[in-house]
């Protein structure tokens, strides 16, 4: 393929995982569709704008008077349903598929990581391993990982082009993604949907570990990383820009975001800019629980499943 | 009320300090130049009055280019940020406040004037009508969108621009993430703007549909008023959808509700939807008017009817049904789930067919034809492989699953310039080529004209292309820098030098309206291009009372059948009679300032003082209400008069039919 062809490849046309690669198999599908369409349209656009230019020696020429032709017109607008249908197909397919764990790895049980954008900075959650990072997120390679995603603030989009596609994070909701890495190796992920000054910024790395030196890191965070602690953790949610942390416990004892009635943590004098300030409005009902934290255990019996999937 | 003057004003940065010292410089000289030339009274009688859909139309089109000027310069500022690695031109703020005018700006203050303006004064025209249904409607429509856009513009002088993106999603566009008023400026003089534009919607609905001369039924009419009609059509259903959600957002900004917040139960999700259900059908409101004026084009430059009106006009009215069910597809990373996804896939692939059905239409039109490539003509051949390679992109990007890869990436930013620049700009370009001499009785400089088409296709171009790639290796959109071990500083920095030779094509363009104001040959014949449709039957520029006599239809391209048949060329004394015509009025032009003033209040959030301003609102009504002016009667002899300086000169030096 021409985007493929030079050495530097493009990293969506490199994939890592089978994810990235059912969405390359559907775009290289695709672009055969668009290189003939686009030969064939620009070849008889030449041709007609060639043959039936004005020269001085047609100067009498009087084009004829042609209404249409029912048969042409029926072929230009068979041809293009075709090749609809012949998309629409594999894009159905697909888009089914990448909702389920990839079926390469169906034999290995897929691990979990929510992972909770923030301004501006990205916050992995390892529940079962009972660890947080920041910035960062270290993965076994070659076991599908399901990354559990939501927001404690703006609407933002995680996305690790070479191993996947992206989805939203937004607060009070939760949606999902299975990625995976058939290799070890260093990938970036970013967010895609602007969300103010910091958007720039708000790269992380993925790490996909050989199993076995995954279960080393963990073990060594758990020796020496600090413990997250509540002041901590709300100190994270402030709008800042961070660098790589490591801490052992997770946030989601406090509080899980993806949860329809978990409590609302903004900052708004934090994010004032230059220019006339507006009057903030102060939410009585978040305060309080934002403030008080254990209001967050009796959401503990909320049905999460609900919202995911919106 | 407690007002800081340090705030209001925003200060500390040479670049809007320079825009504050040259606003004030301009507004100078043109009160200067206005009092020398003691042409206060005409300003006010000629235009500032006016209900004529010809001044009106003029002025949207002033006022859209001036519009893209300063959404041209936004982007290109937003170029030169990202030429090179690490640059440190605009800092982040500032990067965000200007792509974020520079969307709204040209969607809706420049896209939107300009195709207004020329449908204003082309349709009434082209379809034998004095005027439009409401003229004086119709100015408060066009100062309505003035006052709007004017509010939206002083933003960045006075209390700080709106900074969210041109979609302006929440929770980032609430008060929890942006406490600053710039966001208010949104909400506000969108609102405003977007009155004008649901009236003017309505007025043209009207218009086309009571007011076509005699004889031109539904399937007589050009392709340019069909388009406009859909166009219309789309902008009364998908108007009120952004008023409702502006007017929420005001609420939730200024009033402290919680439609769309974090807190209070507000729901992010529903802004996007409800912004998205008018945004998508938006691009067609823009895109349908465009296709109408290719269609005009292409059929006099090939000098041809149009191959397959029916087949347009169906493709039209399909493209219209779509536009309405595919708003999903700007989201579909949400996670709406895959079967949402699947069922907006394919509508929105689906709107890939009537489109396909157009191009060919217009292929076949040109086959067989006799191609003359004049200025507009040029603009309408290079939409055909731009736009192509913007619809090609769209069905790319209409594969939900594939989508998950381009979402948010340069590759989506470059698609959709390619289908609004050529799809939009280029129209609009074609049309102000082709209709300049209907406006003002001189043609534009065909010379500079090519050198503006060359210099604006090719830096369109290389401006545009490059971001495919940067997309789908992995560059985003809206971010105002990026590191130098991405590897994207090459393309980048072609992509802004294609953003500078595309400037230097809207210089030239500029220039040309400049050269031909002066110098351009006033000898020219009321129907330079050997054209088709009514409007070219009638002087250039049309008298104010449109046609002396109304001609009647019997075919499609009426003007070419009364050419070819001689027929209702002439016009002979007896067939000259009164003309009814509406008076001039100062309300329009009161309402726009009013709403103005209100808005600007408003986006103070000094509440009060906004409600007192707004009854000058109920005032400007009222008055509406007991005015009895019934308009004036135009008589024979200076009808005779007007008709006699364009008629009598038998064609004698004068330039007929120029290629």
């Amino acid at each position: 393929m021409l985007l493929s062809g030079c050495d530097g490849k493009l990293v969506v046309f490199d994939p890592k995982g089978p994810a990235a690669r059912d969405i390359l198999d559907l775009i290289n599908w695709s672009l055969v569709f668009m290189v003939v369409i686009f030969v064939f349209v620009i070849g008889l656009f030449v041709f007609v704008i060639w043959k039936y230019r004005a020269r001085p020696d047609n100067d009498g020429y009087e084009p004829p008077e042609e209404h249409g032709s029912t048969k042409l017109e029926m072929i230009w607008t068979a041809l293009p349903i075709v090749i609809v249908i012949a998309l629409t197909i594999p894009t159905v397919k697909t888009v089914y598929g990448l909702e389920k764990p990839p079926a390469e790895y169906a034999d290995k049980e897929p691990i979990v990581i929510n992972v909770t954008s923030a301004d501006w900075k990205w916050i992995f959650s390892y529940p079962e391993q009972g660890i947080e990072t920041v910035n960062y997120v270290n993965i076994p390679a070659g076991t599908p990982v399901q990354f559990k995603l939501t927001s404690a603030g703006t609407m933002q989009s995680f996305w690790v082009p070479a191993l996947g596609g992206q989805k939203y994070t937004m607060n009070k909701m939760e949606t999902e993604m299975y990625l995976t890495a058939d290799q070890p190796g260093e990938f970036l992920g970013r967010n895609t949907n602007f969300n103010g000054r910091g958007y720039a910024d708000m790269e992380f790395t993925v790490e996909a570990k050989k199993p076995e030196d995954f279960e080393k890191w963990v073990k060594e965070v758990k020796d020496t990383a600090p413990k997250l602690t509540e002041k901590k953790y709300l100190s994270l949610l402030k709008p800042t820009h961070l660098g790589r942390e490591t801490y052992v416990g997770t946030h989601l004892q406090w509080v899980d975001h993806g949860k329809m009635n978990s409590g609302t943590y903004t900052n708004p004098e934090l994010y004032e800019v230059h220019g006339v300030k507006g009057k903030i409005f102060k939410d009585e009902e978040s305060k309080d629980k934002s403030t008080n934290m254990d209001g967050m255990n009796m959401d503990e019996n909320s049905d999460g499943g609900e919202q995911s999937g919106h | 009320m407690d007002i800081n003057w340090h705030d209001l004003f925003i200060v500390g940065n040479p670049l809007i300090l320079g825009s504050q010292i040259a606003i004030l410089l301009s507004v100078i000289g043109i009160v200067a130049l206005l009092t020398y030339l003691k042409r206060w009274k005409w300003l006010w009688r000629e235009w500032l009055t006016t209900v004529d859909h010809k001044k009106i139309g003029i002025m949207y089109i002033l006022a859209g280019v001036l519009m893209f000027f300063r959404g041209g310069v936004d982007g290109l500022m937003m170029k030169a940020q990202t030429s090179r690695p690490e640059m440190n031109f605009l800092d982040a703020q500032h990067y965000n406040e200007v792509f974020t005018t520079h969307g709204v700006i040209m969607i809706l203050f420049a896209a939107m004037p300009l195709l207004i303006g020329i449908m204003n004064y082309v349709i009434p025209l082209q379809i034998g009508a004095r005027d439009v249904a409401f003229p004086q409607l119709n100015a408060l429509s066009f100062w309505l969108f003035f006052s709007g856009a004017m509010l939206f513009n002083i933003s960045f002088v006075i209390g700080g621009s709106p900074d969210a993106g041109w979609a302006a999603y929440f929770p980032l566009a609430g008060k929890e993430f942006t406490p600053g008023i710039g966001n208010n400026y949104y909400a506000v003089a969108i609102q405003i703007a977007g009155i004008g534009t649901l009236i003017s919607g309505i007025n043209f609905i009207v218009t086309i549909l009571k007011m076509r001369a005699k004889g031109m039924t539904l399937m007589k009419m050009p392709m340019f008023t069909w388009t406009s009609f859909i166009a219309s059509v789309i902008i009364v259903s998908a108007f009120p959808i952004f008023t409702v959600a502006l007017a929420l957002m005001t609420l939730d900004r200024i009033f402290g509700t919680h439609f769309f917040t974090l807190s209070g139960g507000g729901m992010d999700m529903m802004w996007v939807n409800l912004f998205w259900l008018w945004g998508h059908p938006e691009v067609y409101i823009v895109v349908l008017p465009a296709f109408g004026m290719f269609s005009e084009v292409i059929a006099t430059f090939s000098r041809k009817m149009l191959f397959g009106y029916k087949s347009m006009v169906f493709s039209v009215v399909g493209i219209a049904l779509l536009s309405m069910l595919v708003w999903v597809h700007h989201f579909f990373t949400m996670g709406a789930g895959p079967a949402v996804n699947s069922v907006f896939s394919i509508t929105t692939m689906m709107i890939a067919i009537p489109t396909g059905v157009k191009m060919f239409n217009w292929l076949f039109t040109m086959r067989k034809g006799r191609i003359e490539f004049s200025t507009a003509m040029l603009w309408a051949l290079a939409f055909i492989p731009c736009f192509l390679i913007g619809g090609i992109t769209g069905v790319m990007l209409a594969m939900s699953a594939a989508d998950y890869q381009y979402h948010n990436t340069l590759f989506l930013v470059a698609h959709f310039h390619y289908t609004l620049i050529p799809g939009v700009v280029f129209a609009v370009f074609a049309g102000l080529y082709y209709w300049w001499p209907k406006m003002f009785g001189h043609m534009l400089n065909e010379k500079l004209g090519k050198i503006h088409f060359w210099l604006f296709t090719i830096g369109f171009n290389v401006t545009f292309m490059p971001m495919f790639f940067l997309g789908l290796d992995g560059a985003v959109r809206r971010s105002y820098t990026y590191s130098a071990e991405s590897g994207f500083a090459p393309l980048f920095l072609v992509s802004a030098i294609g953003a500078v030779i595309l400037a230097l094509g809207f210089a030239t363009f500029c220039y040309n309206i400049y050269w031909s104001a002066r110098y351009a040959d006033r000898n020219i014949s009321n129907d330079p291009w050997n054209a088709r449709t009514l409007e070219w039957a009638t002087a250039s520029p049309a008298p104010f009372y449109n046609f002396a006599k109304v001609p009647e239809v019997k075919t499609l391209d009426a003007f070419w059948y009364m050419k070819k048949h001689n027929e209702g060329l002439t016009l002979s004394d007896d067939e000259i009679k009164e003309i009814h015509m509406p008076s001039n009025s100062g309300l329009p032009f009161y309402m726009g300032i009013i709403f103005g003033i209100t808005g600007f209040l408003l986006v103070f959030e000094w509440k009060l003082a906004a409600l007192v301003a707004a009854v000058g609102i109920i005032i400007g009504l009222i008055i509406r209400s007991f005015d009895y002016n019934d308009g004036f009667h135009v008589t024979v002899d200076e009808i005779k008069e007007t008709e006699k300086s364009w008629r009598s000169s038998d064609g004698k030096g004068v330039k007929n039919h120029v290629g």
